[in-house]
C-alpha cells in the first residue's frame, strides 16, 4: 500500500509540469471551452445507461470564475485540438487559455494573426523578462539594502538613547548619522525609482492580444507572462523543454500567487537546513544521554524513571512540543537574548529578533521531539557491543572513558546512525510543531544570505510539509493548486529519501570498517 | 573489601585428618582442606603471590583461601573441572572482577611485591603491568596495527617510530608478523580465528607485561590454530611469566612448567607439571589428570 502511495505521488508529482494538449469543446448550449482534460468519471443516469463526464481545466479565472469545469459527454457537440491554442502562465491571475491574435507595440498593432503574433512574442519576451528580473532585483536587493541601513541607523539612535541618554554627544552623533543616511537613502531611492520606472515603461510598450474560445478579446502586457506554450503544436522535444523549464522554475524560484505557482526554493532550503541543524543538535545530546544511561548510571529507580520518561516523551503529541518550543525557546530563551542584545529593536519597532519563531528554535524543538528516538537507538547499539571487547580494553589498562571512546562508540556508530536516520525522517516530515515555532506561509529572506552576519538563525523560514498544508488546504484556489501539491509532496518525499540515502551510505561505510568476519 | 566474618571459614576446618581420597568428597561437603604445594614451587622466585584469597559472588563463595606463588618466567597452568574457579582466579589477578557487581573479596595478591587489592592501588596502572588474552578472540574494531599498539595509544604514545617498533616486536613475538606485515592497516576483524587470537596475544605483550594471563586461549580455535598458539606459549616461556587457564590436560602437560589443580574454589595440588602428571601426591589429582574423574 505504501509502495502504491509512493508510486501514485511520484506519477502525479512528475506529471504536473508536462504540457497536456488543449482541447476545444463545442457544447450544446453554444459555449466553447478550451482546456486540458484532467479527469474522467462515469455517473449514474436515471433515464438510461450511465454517462461519462470530463473534468476540464478551463482557467481564464477572471472571465469564467472557475479553474475547472465538468463537461457531460452528452453535452459535447464537437471536440478538436486547435493548433494555435495557447496556454499562458501569468504572474497574477493564474493560467490563461486562448489563441494569440494581435501583438501591440506602443499601443499599435504590430502583428496580426496567430503565427505572426506568436513569433513576435517569442522574439520580445526574453528581453522583457530580463528587464522584469532586473527591476525585481533592484526592488529586492538594492531597496532592501537601503531599508536595512535606515533601520540600522534608527536602531543606533535608540541604542544611544538607551545607553547614554538624549543629552549625550553619542546620541547627537547617532542622530546626525541617521540624518545623513536618510538623505543618502532618499537619493538612492529616487535613483532606484527612476531605474525601475524606466524598465517598466519599456516593458509596458509590449502587449499581446488573445482571443478566447468564446471569442472574447483579452489584452495583456507581455511583462505579465511568465511563459506560454502551444501544446497542440509542440513536438516531443518541445514539450520536454517546457517541462524542464517549469521544473527549473519550481526548484530554484520564489513562489508566486500565494504559493500556488512559481517555485518552492525557499521551502526546500528551509526543510533541508532545519533537518540538518536538528540532526546536529540531537546527535550529541542523544548519544550523551544514552551513554550515561547505559554505561555510567547504576541501575536503580531513578534510572528506570528516566528511561520511562524518555519512552513517554516519544508518545507526546508533536503539537505539545510546538507549544513547549514556543513557550520555552521563543518566549523565555529568545526573549532573554533579545533583552540582552537586541533591546533597541524591541524599543524602536516593538519587533523581537530571537523572541519569536525562527529556524534555530524550530530546529531545537524538533531536536527535542526526536531525542527519544536517538536515545533508544543508541542504547540498543551500545548494548550490542560485546562485553568481551570492553573487557579486552580494560585488560589493556584503558580507563572507562578511553574504552568508550576508542572501542564502544566506534563499534556502536552504525547503530547510532540508524537512530539518527529515523530521527531525521521523523523530523523532516513534521508540521504541527513547526507552525508554532517559525514556519511561515511566505518568507522570502533565507536564513543564510549575503547580508552581514550571513547566518540568520532567528529568521522565519518556509517548509515543504507546511507548504503542502497551506497550498493544498488553505489556498483560495486549492483546486488549481492541486497538481502543485502533488509535486511538493513528491519533492518532500524525495528530499527525505535523499537525506536518508546519504545517511545510510555513511552508515554503510562505517559498517564496512567494523565488519566481523570470524573464522 | 573485607568479607563478613560469619562466612570466613574457621581455621580448624582445615583438618588434615581426612584420608587422601576423601578430600574431594570433603570439599563437596563444604569442608576446608589443605592445599598440597610441592616444595619446588616455593623455591622459585615468584612474580605474583596469591595470599589467602577468598571471593564471593553475592552469597556464593567462589574461591576459598587460595594461596599460591606464581614463578617468574615460567608457564603455570590452572586446571580443574568447569566451575572450579580457575577463570575467576585469573580475572581476579588483574581485577576484572571489579566490573562485576556483587563481587566481594578478602585476602590479597602481590605483583612483584606491590599489593593488588590495596585501597591505594591504581587499578588502571596495575592492569597496564599485565596482559590478558581471553577465551574468545576479541580483536578491537580497528586495524591490525592499532590493535597491537592499543595499550600504548591509551597511554598517549604518539611517536610513530616507537609504535612501529612495538608493533613489529609484538607481532614477531606472537608469531604473526610474517602473516600480516603487508596488511597492517587492514581491519583486524578480517583475520582468521587463530590469527585473531595470536593478535590478541601480541596486543597483550605489547606493553611488556610482568605477567601474562591466558584464559583458555585455545578453546575457540581449531587444532591447527591451537598448535600454533601452543608453540607460541612455549616460546614465551623464559621471557614472560604466564598464568594460563586450560581445560585440556594434554595442553597443560605440553606447555606448562607448573600445574595447579583446582576443585570447587579450592587449590588442591600445585607442583611442577611433570610431577603433577606422573607422580602426584594426591590420588584425586592423578584421577583428574588421567581423565578418570572430572
Amino acid at each position: 500500500m505504501i509502495t502504491g502511495l509512493l508510486v501514485f505521488i511520484t506519477m502525479r508529482g512528475l506529471a504536473t509540469f508536462w504540457p497536456v494538449p488543449l482541447e476545444a469543446f463545442q457544447l450544446a448550449d453554444d459555449r466553447t471551452l478550451l482546456g486540458e482534460v484532467t479527469d474522467r468519471e462515469r455517473i449514474a443516469n436515471d433515464d438510461g445507461p450511465p454517462i461519462s463526464r470530463l473534468l476540464v481545466r478551463v482557467d481564464n479565472y477572471e472571465l469564467t470564475g472557475q479553474h475547472y469545469e465538468w463537461v457531460d459527454d452528452t453535452a459535447v457537440v464537437n471536440i478538436e485540438q486547435p493548433a494555435w491554442a495557447t496556454a499562458v502562465e501569468r504572474l497574477e491571475g493564474g493560467r490563461f487559455h486562448g489563441t494569440p491574435q494581435t501583438f501591440y507595440e506602443d499601443g499599435e498593432p504590430a502583428a496580426e494573426g496567430p503565427e505572426a503574433t506568436w513569433n513576435r512574442f517569442t522574439a520580445v519576451h526574453p528581453q522583457v523578462r530580463s528587464r522584469y528580473w532586473q527591476a525585481r532585483g533592484i526592488d529586492k536587493h538594492d531597496r532592501g539594502r537601503v531599508q536595512r541601513e535606515l533601520r540600522a541607523a534608527r536602531l543606533a539612535v535608540v541604542q544611544a538613547d538607551l545607553d547614554r541618554g538624549q543629552d549625550s554627544p553619542t546620541y547627537a552623533a547617532a542622530v546626525a548619522a541617521e540624518t545623513e543616511i536618510q538623505r543618502r537613502a532618499a537619493e538612492e531611492v529616487r535613483r532606484f525609482d527612476e531605474q525601475t520606472a524606466a524598465l517598466r515603461d519599456e516593458n509596458a510598450r509590449y502587449e499581446i492580444g488573445f482571443v478566447t474560445a468564446d471569442g472574447i478579446d483579452v489584452r495583456m502586457p507581455v511583462a505579465d507572462i511568465v511563459r506560454g506554450w502551444q501544446p497542440n503544436r509542440l513536438s516531443w522535444s518541445g514539450k520536454l523543454a517546457v517541462y524542464l523549464d517549469r521544473w527549473q522554475e519550481f526548484l530554484v524560484d520564489d513562489p508566486r500567487e500565494a504559493n500556488s505557482a512559481g517555485g518552492v526554493f525557499p521551502a526546500i532550503w528551509g526543510t533541508v537546513a532545519m533537518t540538518l541543524i536538528m540532526a546536529v543538535f540531537v546527535a550529541p545530546f542523544g548519544v550523551l544521554a544514552a551513554l550515561y544511561l547505559r554505561e555510567y548510571a547504576s541501575s536503580g529507580p531513578i534510572t528506570s524513571a528516566v528511561r520511562i520518561a524518555i519512552n513517554n516523551l516519544a508518545g507526546v503529541p508533536s503539537i505539545v512540543y510546538g507549544a513547549f518550543g514556543l513557550g520555552f525557546f521563543c518566549y523565555v530563551l529568545g526573549a532573554g537574548i533579545d533583552e540582552l542584545f537586541f533591546e533597541a529593536s524591541l524599543v524602536a519597532d516593538n519587533q523581537p529578533v530571537f523572541g519569536t519563531g525562527g529556524l534555530l528554535w524550530a530546529s531545537l524543538t524538533l531536536a527535542l521531539l526526536t531525542l527519544p528516538v536517538v536515545i533508544v537507538a543508541t542504547e540498543e547499539a551500545l548494548a550490542s557491543v560485546p562485553n568481551s571487547m570492553r573487557e579486552g580494553s580494560y585488560a589493556c589498562g584503558a580507563g572507562k572513558w578511553q574504552t568508550i571512546r576508542r572501542i564502544v562508540l566506534p563499534r556502536a556508530l552504525p547503530g547510532i546512525m540508524t537512530g539518527l536516520i529515523l530521527a531525521m525522517a521523523r523530523g523532516a516530515g513534521e508540521v504541527a510543531p513547526l507552525m508554532l515555532v517559525g514556519v511561515k506561509k511566505l518568507a522570502s529572506d533565507l536564513p543564510i544570505d549575503g547580508v552581514f552576519p550571513f547566518i540568520h538563525p532567528e529568521r522565519e523560514f518556509m517548509h515543504l510539509a507546511y507548504l503542502i498544508y497551506d497550498v493544498g488546504f488553505q489556498s483560495p484556489n486549492s483546486q488549481a493548486a492541486r497538481p502543485m501539491v502533488f509535486t511538493i509532496t513528491f519533492l518532500l518525499v524525495a528530499i527525505i529519501a535523499i537525506l536518508n540515502i546519504a545517511a545510510v551510505w555513511i552508515r554503510g561505510r562505517l559498517r564496512r570498517r567494523f565488519e566481523t568476519q570470524q573464522f | 573489601m573485607p568479607a563478613p566474618s560469619d562466612t570466613q571459614p574457621p581455621d580448624t576446618a582445615a583438618s588434615p585428618t581426612f584420608a587422601a581420597d576423601d578430600r574431594l568428597v570433603a570439599v563437596a561437603a563444604g569442608m576446608e582442606v589443605p592445599s598440597e604445594v610441592h616444595e619446588q614451587v616455593s623455591s622459585e622466585k615468584p612474580v605474583l603471590e596469591i595470599d589467602s584469597f577468598n571471593l564471593w559472588y553475592g552469597q556464593k563463595q567462589a574461591l576459598h583461601r587460595i594461596t599460591m606463588p606464581i614463578p617468574e618466567c615460567k608457564v603455570t597452568a590452572l586446571v580443574g573441572p568447569s566451575g572450579c574457579g580457575k577463570s575467576t582466579l585469573l580475572r581476579s589477578v588483574n581485577r576484572l572482577n571489579d566490573l562485576v557487581q556483587s563481587v566481594r573479596i578478602s585476602g590479597d595478591m602481590r605483583l612483584n611485591g606491590d599489593s593488588i587489592y590495596d585501597r591505594g592501588t591504581d587499578v588502571i596502572e596495575l592492569r597496564k603491568r599485565m596482559g590478558m588474552v581471553f577465551q574468545k578472540p576479541n580483536p578491537f574494531p580497528m586495524s591490525i596495527y592499532e590493535n597491537v599498539v592499543y595499550a600504548l595509544r591509551i597511554d598517549g604514545e604518539r611517536n610513530r617510530g616507537v609504535l612501529d617498533e612495538v608493533c613489529e616486536r609484538s607481532l614477531r613475538g606472537a608469531a604473526l608478523w610474517d602473516e600480516v606485515k603487508d596488511r597492517l592497516a587492514d581491519s583486524a576483524l578480517g583475520l582468521s580465528g587463530g590469527q585473531q587470537q595470536r593478535l590478541c596475544i601480541a596486543r597483550a605483550i605489547a606493553a611488556e607485561p610482568e605477567v601474562l594471563l591466558l584464559d583458555e586461549p585455545c578453546s575457540a580455535l581449531d587444532p591447527i590454530a591451537t598448535g600454533k598458539v601452543e608453540d607460541l606459549i612455549q616460546e614465551l616461556r623464559g621471557t614472560y611469566s604466564v598464568l594460563m587457564v586450560t581445560h585440556n590436560m594434554q595442553q597443560a602437560s605440553r606447555t606448562s612448567d607448573y600445574t595447579a589443580f583446582m576443585y570447587l574454589g579450592r587449590l588442591i595440588e600445585y607442583g611442577p607439571t611433570t610431577e603433577i602428571f606422573t607422580k602426584p601426591i594426591l590420588r584425586e589429582t592423578e584421577a583428574y589428570v588421567t581423565g578418570r574423574f572430572g
